[in-house]
């Protein structure tokens, strides 16, 4: 199961990647 | 007065944003309404109006909006350009994220979706194979690029003013 072949499976991929990658950068410059 | 900085900061970032409304607009009318519509008017025999009269319309705007946005951006960022895509200062490293996301974006758009989609609506030849395959591809690029534009449009966002010293305090 794709979870982009739903709506919701796709939000909610954008919210937890924007989660991780928000971690990241703050981690990278010292947060 | 700066006029060098009033357009570039002032004038070209309106453009900025207006472009991406425009685009990300459009994107979510893809995947939130024509999608689901598209499969509904297919029922009752509905279909060829919007394949044949909203979506190549549809289409025009998204995907000049997408290449408007990404070149008002690289005006915006002018001589940080590197900085940000190559992460070379601390401070550009929230926009170097969002910077990344929408290229990768515009990138989808124009060696994913358009092509397949120009098959799909029979703007190029294409047997019903091939039609097959790029519905499907078409379909999980622009539901990539609508997932990816949630981190995208928070990178944005919180790359200046408040939601900056907000987001990112130790960005300087």
């Amino acid at each position: 199961m794709n979870p982009l072949d739903s709506l919701w499976g796709t939000v909610i991929a954008g919210l937890v990647l924007t989660l991780i990658l928000y971690v990241i950068v703050r981690l990278a410059i010292g947060g | 007065m700066d006029w060098g900085a009033f357009i570039q900061y002032g004038l070209v970032r309106w453009l900025h944003i207006g472009a991406g409304v425009m685009w990300i607009g459009l994107l979510y009318y893809f995947n939130f309404v024509q999608v689901a519509a598209l499969k509904a008017a297919q029922a009752d025999n509905t279909a060829a109006g919007i394949s044949k009269h909203v979506a190549p319309r549809a289409l025009l705007f998204f995907r000049w909006a997408a290449v408007v946005t990404w070149l008002a951006g690289a005006t915006i960022l002018g001589a940080h350009l590197f900085d940000a895509f190559f992460f070379l200062q601390q401070a550009y490293a929230p926009i170097g994220v969002g910077a990344w996301l929408g290229t990768i974006m515009l990138f989808n758009v124009w060696v994913l979706i358009w092509p397949n989609q120009k098959k799909i609506l029979g703007i190029v030849q294409a047997s019903d194979e091939e039609k097959a395959k790029a519905r499907r591809v078409a379909f999980l690029a622009s539901r990539t690029n609508t997932m990816l534009s949630i981190p995208m449009l928070f990178f944005m966002v919180a790359s200046g003013g408040v939601f900056r010293t907000a987001l990112f305090p130790m960005a300087g």
